[in-house]
């Protein structure tokens, strides 16, 4: 089975703060640093960060990834999610570190 | 297919809206039909771009030319200029401020990912003159 963004929420506890095009998630990619994201994101990857700027958004939106999950609780600013509402880019929530969410994905997409 | 000229201004400082040249070309790229794989090249590399204007240069201009095989895209400022250039195309080296940090840029990934993404990759600066930046990706590469 395939993970998709609309599965995200009930597969791994997180929450939609903003709901984009579904998509398909091929890979993660975990890291706070946005050129490093840019240049090492792979096409399709769900992105675990705490960076909940509008420069995020671009970084997801050029890079090409499935969705931005913020962890620890960062927050998404509002400039942020109207430019990704605008560009239907996936955003969910989590109060899970980086690691332990990016692990609660990765053990998902392993068993499958 | 002809050649299609664009040309994008980008301000200083406003890191809101560097960001905008890269996407407008993106979406324009995806409606005539070029390779994913180009489409990303190109908008990792011209994103960075925008960016490396906003940041250092007090904003600048980018002309790009889309033809038949290829795409290229030049970047020019009247900033302060490029001291040493190959030390500012070492990962890891950079200049930008600590307020630009904290919006997660700064990691010194710019220039090196510019020239990653690019098939062809030139760069030309003049210190108290400002820099110049030519990037080709080819469709097919």
């Amino acid at each position: 089975m395939t993970i998709k963004t609309t599965q995200l929420a009930e597969l791994c506890g997180f929450t939609q703060a903003v709901e984009g095009d579904e998509r398909e998630i091929t890979g993660i990619f975990t890291g706070d640093l946005l050129s490093w994201a840019m240049g090492r994101a792979k096409e399709g990857d769900a992105w675990f960060t705490v960076m909940g700027n509008v420069n995020s958004v671009a970084v997801s939106t050029l890079a090409d990834c499935a969705c931005i999950i913020l962890c620890h609780s960062a927050v998404l600013d509002d400039t942020a999610k109207q430019r990704a509402e605008q560009q239907g880019v996936n955003i969910f929530t989590t109060d899970m570190p980086e690691f332990e969410a990016s692990y609660a994905l990765a053990s998902k997409i392993k068993k499958e | 297919m002809e050649e299609i000229k664009l040309h994008y201004d980008v301000p200083g400082d406003d890191f809101t809206r560097a960001g905008e040249a890269s996407a407008d070309l993106k979406s324009r790229l995806k409606k005539l039909g070029i390779p994913s794989a180009a489409v990303r090249k190109v908008s990792i590399a011209l994103y960075e771009g925008e960016i490396n204007l906003a940041i250092h240069a007090g904003g600048g201009a980018i002309d790009v030319v889309i033809g038949g095989e290829s795409l290229t895209m030049i970047l020019s400022d009247h900033g302060p200029g490029i001291k040493d250039i190959s030390l500012a195309m070492s990962e890891g080296f950079s200049t930008a401020p600590d307020e630009v940090r904290s919006l997660g840029f700064g990691a010194g990934m710019g220039l090196p990912n510019m020239k990653k993404y690019s098939d062809d990759f030139d760069i030309e600066s003049q210190v108290g003159v400002g820099t110049n930046v030519t990037m080709k990706v080819y469709f097919d590469a």
